[in-house]
């Protein structure tokens, strides 16, 4: 039941062949099960259960809110929800009348998420260590989004994509994790990151369930100025698409350095599959590529700097280093020329996507996810300089990107390939990534036996969680 | 012989004047001006993450409609941005503010200046208007030095500011008050400020500096805290003298903040700017280009028409700019430019003026000087306004601060003095009973009601026409005034006849009344009789005096010439 897709948990909700609380039940049971995954902050389980037997009367009425009504779902903790009612007047989460968990994210101050992958078969038949000490990270920063999905817990998260954070840790899940348009989906009640880049993210286990939850959030919100008309949009994705009119760019600068072999191959496997199919597949060029990292995190540290001064003021007797400090000579210096740097990239795609491209595919990530103990080798700069090299062009350029699962790699961990479309077409976006999806035939995520007794374990003595 | 250039003054205003809307420049908050601390502050306001500006098109529209009076281009794309600097009132740690494009540009301030307050020697001036720009107000912090804690009050915090930024285009303090003063008249009619500078809805503050005509402009300095017009006009003054008296002695005008000191008319150095600070602006994200359209036909397809801020329709709405006023006064009634100024000047009181000649057969010139002099001295006198529309549009406001314990008989005595006469107690008992708060705390407080012309355009106008018919005379009248003044509800006849004021018309009563004059004065008959007629004005005065002034001087003249001659 709680592998099935939203259409299909959506339509047996419909005709009662579950019900909203028993659904919502074996939701909350699973989160328990998977603890050890540390995906959640907070599980709001009465409210759940309330607004669950709620959603059984509108559908026992046949007046459901809408096509999510009862279908679980997760919430990044950066969403604003402390006061439960108020926030479902934003309109991120008024158009799910259900219930939301809150799902960590990968440097908080609970402690890292572990991906569900980790604990899978795949990975753990090759392993020979203890579960506790070897753990791959989901990748962030929505990786608790993320990861509630991958365990089964929701059928839906949200995350919020800033320089690639629900896409990359959707690709290290093995998930679907659309970054849409910005301005197509409201910001409202998001705590910002970065203003001009902030979208919120969709995660999901299906291209189809991706596509549905857009439909029910995008549009102007007149509580965010930056939100645009959404384009008329289908009922759903067509079943049947014709390729052969296409033509699938591969951007040239992608092939980074640290590429994983297995990266490399897959990307290499979905262009061969795209042109089998009868789509023109070119390579094309994006040349600043290569400066978009360093200009976005100039940016980054511009609007952190200034979002982030209501949290915390001044900081008295503090004086930073010049070469640290934001300073004047340094605002003029790199914010302005970052913003001009920023305005070349956003052209390279408008230049591709203007020479009869309709989608650049590209890898999501270098490699598949890393060892938690790899991982905090590195420096954070380091980490999120290598995390974002692929997805943070997209933010610096505002168009719709998706990642979608492609295959296992060979330590037996999900690698995701993305798409990137243009302004406003993320609906053609997510039509042609779901032709590639039903190609791929991605596993369905099977938890080792270990696992399983693992997560009982825990179940019984509550003190460990 | 080189003649050296006399040092002269530069100066250049900087104005923040508050927008008169119903809620803040980005929130849905309310702005009203006496509630209770931090009672009109959403979410936003207050910076909780998550938040975003959303514009308020009244807001907009103001800063329209001011740029329009001033002659100023209106940018149809204008860009918001962040001003960083980190204050307690300020929550965020930015001002959204307009520095790269604002709303207005390129304006001018026309205003008459009269030297030495002399009316009859106003001069016509001009002064430039680089900018009118729309930003945040900040919240208010509220010192509490006995316990030396401070207290944040956010209702003003996002309330919609227009910053007006003048170039150096005066060289002193009179010039500039006249230039404050015609922008707050502008302001008022307009309805987009009430540009009370006390009240702080309107706040100046002057760039100053020193140089001899020809050389470039000198280091200049800022003054702020500066609270009215005759202030500002006082605070620049001084500036100017100070700085030269540095000059001449050899020394340097440092580039500084400096605030006026209302006590000892002095400015006093406050920081300096030497140092300079760095605000990071930058692009405001959350909200898009500001676009204004120049008629209704262009606002393109997809933007509600009423959300728009049309530039065709605001000129269309328009009202009677001052100096247009103050011109049709002089060309339809045909008084004085300077009456004209004094009308205009006193909210409300141009309307009363033309009631009053609507309603009355006597000439303008002659209804000018009782509604200029008699009915402005007894308001001055007695701290009234005009009209109600004046009170409501410009509050008469006293702040009281209050400690936590209960105020004594003493204090409530000083607080009332000034401001409230014996009617009004029983409301300022009202407020005494709020009181007893543990902090500190503001209560503004409108005594509205009490505050009107007791005299309506009607009774005065029935007045000056008993005049114009000759049925009191002019002295007497005067004391019909003051009389209707103190009793309006009375009929200005029930007012005469009870005091028997009716100018005496009755030819054989006056003649008898001379007759006895002349008897009564043989010698001076007999002078006036040798030729001296002077001494008839004697004559005069003794039947003025006997009649307290109830005759007509050339009717009395014709009757004693004819006893006499």
């Amino acid at each position: 039941m709680l592998g099935l897709s939203i259409k299909e948990v959506s339509q047996a909700l419909k005709e009662g062949r579950v019900s909203a609380t028993e659904l919502t039940r074996k939701c909350i049971n699973q989160i328990k099960k998977t603890s050890y995954l540390n995906a959640f902050i907070t599980v709001t389980e009465e409210s759940a259960m309330e607004q669950a037997q709620r959603a059984d009367k509108r559908l026992c009425t046949g007046k459901p809110l809408g096509p999510l009504d009862g279908v679980p779902f997760s919430v990044k903790d950066n969403f604003c929800t402390e006061y439960v009612r108020t926030t479902c007047a934003s309109n991120m989460l008024k158009a799910f009348p259900l219930f939301w968990v809150r799902a960590g994210s990968t440097d908080g101050a609970f402690g890292p998420v572990r991906n569900p992958w980790g604990y899978a078969s795949p990975y753990r038949e090759q392993s020979l260590e203890d579960p506790d000490v070897d753990w791959v990270i989901t990748g962030g920063s929505s990786g608790g989004s993320a990861a509630a999905v991958a365990a089964l817990c929701s059928f839906l998260a949200l995350g919020s994509d800033t320089g690639g954070s629900t896409r990359n840790p959707g690709s290290l899940c093995g998930l679907v994790a659309l970054k849409p348009t910005y301005g197509l989906l409201s910001r409202h009640g998001l705590i910002p990151l970065v203003n001009s880049m902030d979208v919120p993210g969709i995660i999901t286990r299906s291209v189809h369930d991706a596509a549905a939850v857009l439909r029910v959030l995008q549009g102007r919100d007149k509580k965010d100025s930056t939100t645009i008309q959404a384009p008329d949009t289908p009922p759903s994705l067509p079943e049947l698409f014709d390729i052969r009119d296409l033509c699938i760019g591969i951007p040239k600068e992608y092939h980074a350095p640290g590429l994983s072999p297995d990266s490399l191959a897959q990307w290499s496997r979905a262009a061969a599959m795209f042109e089998q199919a009868g789509a023109r597949v070119q390579e094309v060029s994006l040349p600043h590529t290569r400066y978009s990292i360093v200009c976005y995190h100039v940016l980054c540290c511009c609007e952190v700097a200034s979002n982030m001064a209501r949290f915390d003021g001044l900081e008295y007797g503090h004086r930073s280093a010049v070469d640290t400090s934001t300073d004047a000579i340094n605002y003029e210096h790199y914010f302005k020329k970052a913003q001009q740097m920023r305005r070349l990239i956003s052209e390279d795609f408008k230049t591709v996507f203007n020479s009869g491209v309709d989608v650049l595919l590209t890898p999501t990530t270098l490699s598949d996810a890393a060892r938690f103990a790899d991982f905090i080798q590195e420096d954070n700069r380091t980490r999120s300089a290598q995390e974002d090299v692929f997805t943070q062009p997209v933010n610096m350029a505002g168009l719709p990107a998706v990642t979608v699962p492609t295959a296992l790699s060979s330590r037996g961990l999900p690698i995701g390939l993305q798409l990137i479309g243009q302004t406003l077409q993320d609906w053609k976006l997510l039509t042609i990534a779901h032709w590639m999806e039903q190609q791929l035939n991605f596993p369905m995520i099977n938890f080792h036996t270990d696992s399983n007794e693992r997560g009982e374990q825990r179940e019984r003595t509550p003190t460990a969680a | 012989m080189v003649i050296v250039p006399q040092l002269v003054g530069v100066v250049g205003l900087e104005i923040h004047a508050q927008i008169q809307s119903k809620s803040k420049l980005f929130s849905g908050s309310q702005v009203r001006f006496m509630s209770p601390p931090n009672s009109l502050v959403s979410h936003f306001d207050a910076s909780l993450p998550g938040t975003l500006p959303v514009l308020n098109h009244r807001c907009v529209e103001a800063a329209v409609l001011t740029g329009l009076a001033l002659n100023c281009t209106i940018n149809k794309r204008s860009l918001f941005d962040r001003k960083h600097y980190f204050y307690a009132d300020m929550p965020a740690g930015f001002q959204i503010t307009q520095q790269r494009i604002p709303i207005a540009v390129n304006g001018t301030l026309v205003y008459n200046h009269f030297e030495g307050h002399k009316w009859n020697h106003g001069m016509t001036k001009s002064v430039k208007i680089k900018q009118i720009q729309l930003e945040q107000d900040s919240g208010k912090s509220l010192h509490d030095e006995e316990r030396s804690q401070t207290l944040i009050d956010l209702n003003r915090a996002g309330v919609g500011l227009m910053e007006l930024v003048m170039e150096p285009d005066m060289c002193g303090g009179e010039e500039a008050a006249s230039a404050v003063r015609e922008l707050q008249l502008i302001l008022q009619t307009l309805g987009t400020c009430q540009a009370n500078m006390s009240e702080g809805q309107l706040r100046v503050d002057a760039n100053v500096s020193v140089h001899r005509p020809g050389d470039p402009l000198g280091v200049r300095t800022e003054v702020k805290n500066i609270n009215s017009v005759r202030h500002l006009a006082k605070a620049i003054d001084y500036e100017i003298q100070r700085q030269m008296k540095v000059l001449r002695s050899g020394g340097t005008v440092i580039n500084e903040t400096r605030a006026f000191d209302s006590k000892s008319s002095t400015t006093i150095a406050m920081r300096d700017k030497e140092g300079l600070q760095d605000y990071r602006f930058m692009p405001e994200p959350n909200l898009p280009p500001l676009f204004v359209y120049e008629t209704e036909d262009s606002v393109p397809a997809g933007v509600d028409s009423a959300q728009a801020v049309v530039v065709e329709r605001l000129i269309s709405c328009l009202p009677e700019m001052p100096a247009q006023k103050r011109m049709r006064l002089v060309e339809t009634y045909d008084i004085q430019l300077e009456h004209s100024f004094t009308l205009v000047n006193e909210e409300g009181l141009v309307d009363y003026f033309e009631s009053v000649v609507q309603k009355t057969k006597a000439k303008p010139r002659k209804v000018i000087g009782w509604v200029l002099d008699d009915l402005m001295r007894n308001l001055n006198l007695h701290n009234l306004n005009v009209s109600q529309s004046s009170v409501n549009s410009r509050p008469s406001v006293f702040t009281l601060v209050f400690m936590s314990s209960p105020v004594s008989e003493e204090e409530k005595a000083s607080f009332a003095h000034p401001v409230i006469s014996s009617s009004g107690t029983s409301l300022l008992s009202r407020i005494f009973s709020l009181s007893c708060r543990s902090v500190i705390y503001e209560v503004n407080f409108i005594c509205s009601l009490l505050l009107v012309s007791p005299l309506s355009p009607e009774a005065l106008a029935q007045m000056i026409d008993l005049i114009e018919s000759g049925r009191i005379s002019s002295p007497v009248a005067k004391q019909v005034f003051q009389e209707m003044w103190k009793a309006p509800e009375l009929p200005v006849e029930q007012i005469i006849e009870e005091r028997d004021w009716w100018m005496i018309s009755d030819v054989e009563q006056l003649r008898a009344l001379c007759q006895r004059i002349v008897d009564g004065h043989p010698e001076a008959v007999q002078l006036i009789k040798g030729g001296n007629k002077r001494v008839m004005n004697k004559l005069i005065g003794e039947i003025h005096k006997v009649t307290k002034g109830r005759t007509d001087p050339v009717q009395v003249v014709a009757i004693l010439e004819e006893m006499i001659f």
